[in-house]
């Protein structure tokens, strides 16, 4: 079992998400750098948070055109796991992979916080076995995180089952208050049709460990290997 | 040559800068502006393509990265 | 194009004294090309030379067992076990940050990671210590957020986080504003690189950004007075892109895992000048330049021009001959310019061609021994008496003690800083286990059990009233820092702002604040392995208050001892650690400035011997898992870092039930907000209450019970009792109204 970690002009999650895979969890990782055009004997792949290409234009804009992106949907259409976190998202959103696309925060200003997130549905590789209505504790950190979609989309997403994580507070209710950047209905994360997409704002790989606040996003990984293991078994 | 190209939010999608430039312009005082949206503006140099030719390729260049079509217009002159 | 002529007058508009410009005809012979002029004038500037200040520098205790490198290079290498080092160094961009905020914040944070990784450390964390104005001076808001997302847009998109540091206001910050960056970097020792350039024949390489006319005299900017016109020195604020850094970040240290190289440094004030010249100057060689193949973004350029840009993003590098072509690959493969522009030569000459020309010929050692170097007079101010005199009877006592605590709390200076810290990415590269908000930062060193704790302070009233005291307080300050939080302090970095070091007066402090850190510096056992020296901070003739800022590095062994600032335990016993430098001190203090309007007095005492106890102290009671929780008393005395204790916490406020620690008879508001230096508020579980008394009277540490955590109020019996929640509320929501920003 093996996970790809992309590396753009950029990137700089990079080094977290291999952390946590390889040290914290224990799976193996590798980085692969943008212009590779093949994920041949990778069997997850992680697109990092950073600021590839500097944000310049659009977050995410100039990594899609990356020949790693051609991979990375032919990887998804074989309904490999993949997950876009933070500026991975972005990418993600950018390619086309996942609907909507981000604007800036409402506050105009980054945020690093601890956030609550509600997890609502199990169907992707990375939440499966996390029921529904879960409450976890995962960090978000940027700029332009307030998800925006036309409302046919928005419905589309909840009706499907693709709203992955809500903003909501410790109890799990689903607040104004709660959302840290104004995104539409507090979306955090989705994923496309298949559910084998996950694009989320948060940094599960940042609180992987008890001692850095939270362990949650651990649960992400240990799913993503059940989901794996799973399916070659 | 040179062509102008002006990237903005499409109308319906919340703009929080150009609200919150709205509202500081109200702060200083200056009355009567309803309404703000913040865009991008990029000066191209081309090559001697000719208009058409230059138009297309540039359309091109908008849809595939200058702009996200799921938020943003774009309107390009030239010359 | 014809090239001005260098006349004594030029000289003199470039800031080189009359005296100093002989010195120049000296050395050559002859009189300088332009270039060579603004050679001199750059590497010759306060920024550059250290010319007022080199002579009181040389005070500071600068070696130590753990220390591999002290000043004079990019930043100091203190050792940290294991074959690990630590690298660091706090620098000011006080007149470019005030100049154009966000761009002169981002570009000092730039200038400082380029310091740390130059030398084959990876960055792991920043720091910053900022001043400005009065919250309610018009320009205070504007600066402010323009500085904080500064120094958040280039720290977060290179990644690497902003952990900790001060934000303070003064009047005396109105027209002069203070950014110091810090950043601390993680070496192995065999991968340490200095900036030298040694081997004949060696190729010297430029990497990084294109050269364009960015902050040309930057570094002279930094060296002069603001005056009416200042904002007219816009254009020559540099531009940063923090995107091209990261680029050159990872570029730099994939070359270093080489042994391609030779030497690095990066080119920061005065770019690619005080890069060469200084490199040649280390190694004792010369070097051959040719500007032509220096990679332009803009046309036309001047020699003098290519030789004194400050475009930011950019390295030289001596690598070995024959091995250019790995150094070209690594950068390309980044995206980076590379362009072989030189090589080093035997003869002690710095020389500078351009199209064909020789523009520059200067002997290297000439232009580093023979630097202007002044003793300066200094003179204490004849207002210093009047100063220090306070009367403390005829202070009006305040009528409710319980709503002035809550007002200090959720006033400028005590109040959260979260609006701050939220910005900048703090927990990026999951090292940062005690996130910001208490009095350090712990980062874990991965792959080992380490820890290091990360502080910053200086309480410039203190230094205003008497500079030797106050920048002992500083140090004590710092170590006390890190120390609560479980660590063993092993080195700091400086910055010593000061106002104008041609008056006696300013002299006078520059020269008392170093000779007071210099000797608590001794006592504690810390060096000062790096640091600058930022002067001329005077606008119309009125300087700041001498504002020393000490960047503290702890060193945990163990990581998992590490303690933070607030209770976490209903029932755990509240205690106090030194509780006989406990006294009536007013002078300089928060509340004499923020409730009675005044600035006066003599700041606390400090006894150097007690302060060292007092660390080791305070580390072993955190290694041996005595105490629960340490903050120690500063701004704000003993009340207001009661209230730290309860409510700073993440999660929710916790209450306390406490004895007033003052004699009966002593005046209520004095016994809460009077401060002192060298004690510790504590907590600890009840079950090891005995061990912990033990292990003070080990160290001799005066320790005083008073009271048990929990409830809803925080009460000082027979003081005040105010509820956590309202104690809370106006300390979180204090800083944005303060300043009229938006929470």
């Amino acid at each position: 079992m093996k996970t790809a970690v992309l590396v753009f002009p950029g990137s700089n999650c990079d080094h977290d998400a291999y952390h946590a895979l390889k040290h914290v969890v224990g799976v193996d990782a590798e980085f692969v750098w943008h212009k590779s055009s093949s994920l041949g004997g990778f069997d997850a792949v992680v697109i990092p948070g950073g600021f590839t290409y500097g944000d310049y234009l659009r977050s995410g804009a100039m990594a899609k055109l990356s020949p790693v992106m051609g991979a990375v949907r032919r990887f998804a259409e074989g309904g490999g796991p993949v997950i876009g976190i933070c500026n991975g998202f972005q990418i993600l959103l950018e390619a086309g992979l996942l609907p909507g696309a981000m604007i800036v925060n409402d506050s105009l200003r980054f945020v690093c916080d601890y956030v609550h997130l509600r997890a609502g549905t199990d169907r992707t590789p990375f939440t499966r076995g996390i029921p529904v209505g879960t409450v976890l504790k995962i960090p978000v950190a940027h700029y332009q995180g307030n998800y925006y979609a036309d409302e046919g989309t928005l419905s589309s997403l909840e009706e499907r089952g693709q709203v992955v994580f809500r903003y909501c507070d410790s109890a799990g209710n689903v607040t104004r208050e709660s959302n840290p950047n104004g995104s539409a209905r507090n979306i955090a994360g989705i994923c496309n049709e298949g559910g084998n997409v996950l694009g989320m704002m948060p940094h599960p790989e940042r609180c992987s460990e008890i001692a850095l606040g939270s362990g949650d996003g651990r649960r992400l990984f240990d799913a993503m290997i059940a989901w794996l293991a799973a399916r070659t078994a | 040559m040179k062509a102008k190209i002006y990237v903005t939010l499409k109308r319906g999608v919340l703009d929080p800068q150009g609200k919150a430039i709205r509202t500081s312009l109200s702060h200083l005082g200056i009355d009567g502006v309803d309404d703000v949206r913040v865009g991008k503006f990029m000066e191209v140099t081309l090559k001697e393509i000719g208009v058409e030719e230059a138009r297309r390729r540039l359309d091109e260049a908008c849809r595939r990265l200058l702009a996200n079509t799921v938020i943003e217009e774009y309107r390009i002159e030239i010359g | 194009m014809k090239e001005k002529p260098v006349t004594p007058e030029l000289a003199r508009e470039h800031g080189l004294s009359p005296a100093e410009y002989e010195t120049v005809l000296g050395i050559l012979g002859r009189t300088p090309s332009l270039t060579e002029l603004g050679i001199f004038s750059v590497m010759w500037s306060e920024h550059c030379s250290y010319k007022s200040s080199r002579i009181h520098l040389k005070k500071f205790p600068t070696k130590g067992p753990r220390v591999l490198q002290g000043p004079g290079e990019n930043a100091g290498i203190v050792d940290i076990g294991d074959g690990l080092a630590v690298v660091f160094k706090m620098e000011s961009h006080n007149h470019p940050s005030f100049i154009e905020p966000y761009q002169g914040a981002a570009t000092g944070v730039g200038g400082i990671l380029r310091d740390v990784f130059t030398m084959g450390a990876r960055p792991i964390a920043s720091l910053n210590s900022l001043r400005f104005g009065r919250p309610d001076h018009p320009r205070t808001r504007y600066l402010v957020s323009g500085v904080v997302s500064g120094i958040a847009g280039y720290g977060n998109c290179i990644g690497v986080p902003t952990v900790g540091g001060e934000v303070s206001f003064d009047e005396c910050y109105d027209g002069n504003i203070l950014v110091n960056a810090f950043t601390l970097g993680v070496v192995r020792h065999e991968r340490i690189w200095l900036g030298t350039a040694a081997g004949v024949g060696n190729p010297v390489i430029y990497v990084g950004s294109k050269t364009g006319r960015d902050g040309i005299h930057g570094a002279t900017m930094a060296s002069g007075e603001f005056d009416e016109k200042s904002e007219e020195k816009r254009p020559t604020v540099q531009v940063g892109d923090p995107f091209t850094e990261k680029l050159l970040l990872e570029a730099c240290l994939e070359l270093m895992r080489t042994d391609a190289i030779v030497g690095i440094q990066d080119m920061g004030a005065a770019g690619l000048t005080s890069s060469s010249f200084e490199m040649a100057s280390r190694g004792g060689t010369g070097f051959l330049m040719d500007l032509d193949r220096v990679p332009q973004r803009e046309e036309g350029m001047t020699p003098y021009e290519l030789m004194l840009s400050e475009s930011q993003e950019r390295m030289l590098i001596v690598a070995k001959k024959g091995r250019e072509d790995e150094v070209r690959e690594i950068f390309e493969k980044w995206d980076l310019d590379v362009s072989v522009i030189g090589e080093v030569t035997a003869d002690g000459v710095g020389r500078v061609r351009w199209r064909g020309k020789t523009v520059a010929e200067i002997p290297i050692a000439s232009l580093t021994d023979k630097a202007p170097l002044y003793d300066r007079p200094a003179e204490r101010p004849e207002g210093q008496d009047a100063l220090q005199t306070l009367d403390t009877a005829g202070l009006p006592a305040p009528s409710d003690l319980g709503e002035t605590w809550v007002r200090l709390m959720g006033g400028p200076e005590l109040s959260d800083r979260k609006w701050v810290y939220r910005q900048y990415d703090h927990m990026i590269r999951t090292n940062t286990l005690v996130l910001p908000g208490s009095d350090a930062a712990v980062l874990r060193v991965k792959e080992t059990r380490k820890g290091i704790a990360l502080s910053v302070d200086c309480n410039s009233r203190y230094c205003y009233l008497d500079p030797f005291v106050g920048g002992m307080i500083a140090v004590c300050e710092g170590a006390r820092n890190v120390a609560c939080s479980g660590a063993e302090p092993i080195g700091l970095s400086d910055c010593l702002n000061f106002g104008n070091p041609e008056k006696p007066e300013v002299m006078w402090q520059f020269r008392s604040a170093i000779e007071g850190m210099a000797k608590a510096c001794e006592a504690l056992g810390v060096p000062v392995v790096s640091g600058n020296v930022s002067f001329y901070n005077e606008t119309m003739g009125k300087g700041i208050h001498p504002t020393p800022a000490v960047a503290m590095v702890g060193l945990l062994e163990d990581v998992s001892k590490r303690r933070v600032q607030w209770f976490s335990s209903d029932g755990d016993l509240i205690l106090l650690a030194g509780a006989d430098r406990l006294g009536i001190h007013l002078g300089g203090s928060l509340y004499l400035k923020e409730v009675h309007g005044k600035i006066a007095g003599t700041p606390p005492p400090v006894d150097l011997a007690h302060e060292k106890r007092l660390l080791e102290f305070l580390r072993e009671a955190a290694s041996a898992d005595l105490v629960a929780s340490a903050h120690d008393l500063a701004e704000g005395g003993f009340a207001c870092a009661l209230a730290e204790a309860c409510i700073s916490g993440p999660g929710s406020a916790m209450g306390a039930r406490v004895l007033n620690p003052f004699p009966a008879a002593t005046r209520p508001d004095f016994a809460m907000f009077s401060e002192c230096q060298g004690a510790v508020l504590l907590s600890c579980a009840p079950a090891k209450r005995d061990a912990f008394l033990d292990l003070a009277r080990r160290f001799r540490i005066t320790m005083r019970e008073l009271g048990v955590v929990g409830g809803e109020h925080v009460d000082i019996e027979g003081l005040a009792r105010v509820e956590t929640a309202e104690l809370r509320k106006a300390w979180s929501e204090g800083f944005a109204a303060a300043l009229g920003l938006e929470g």
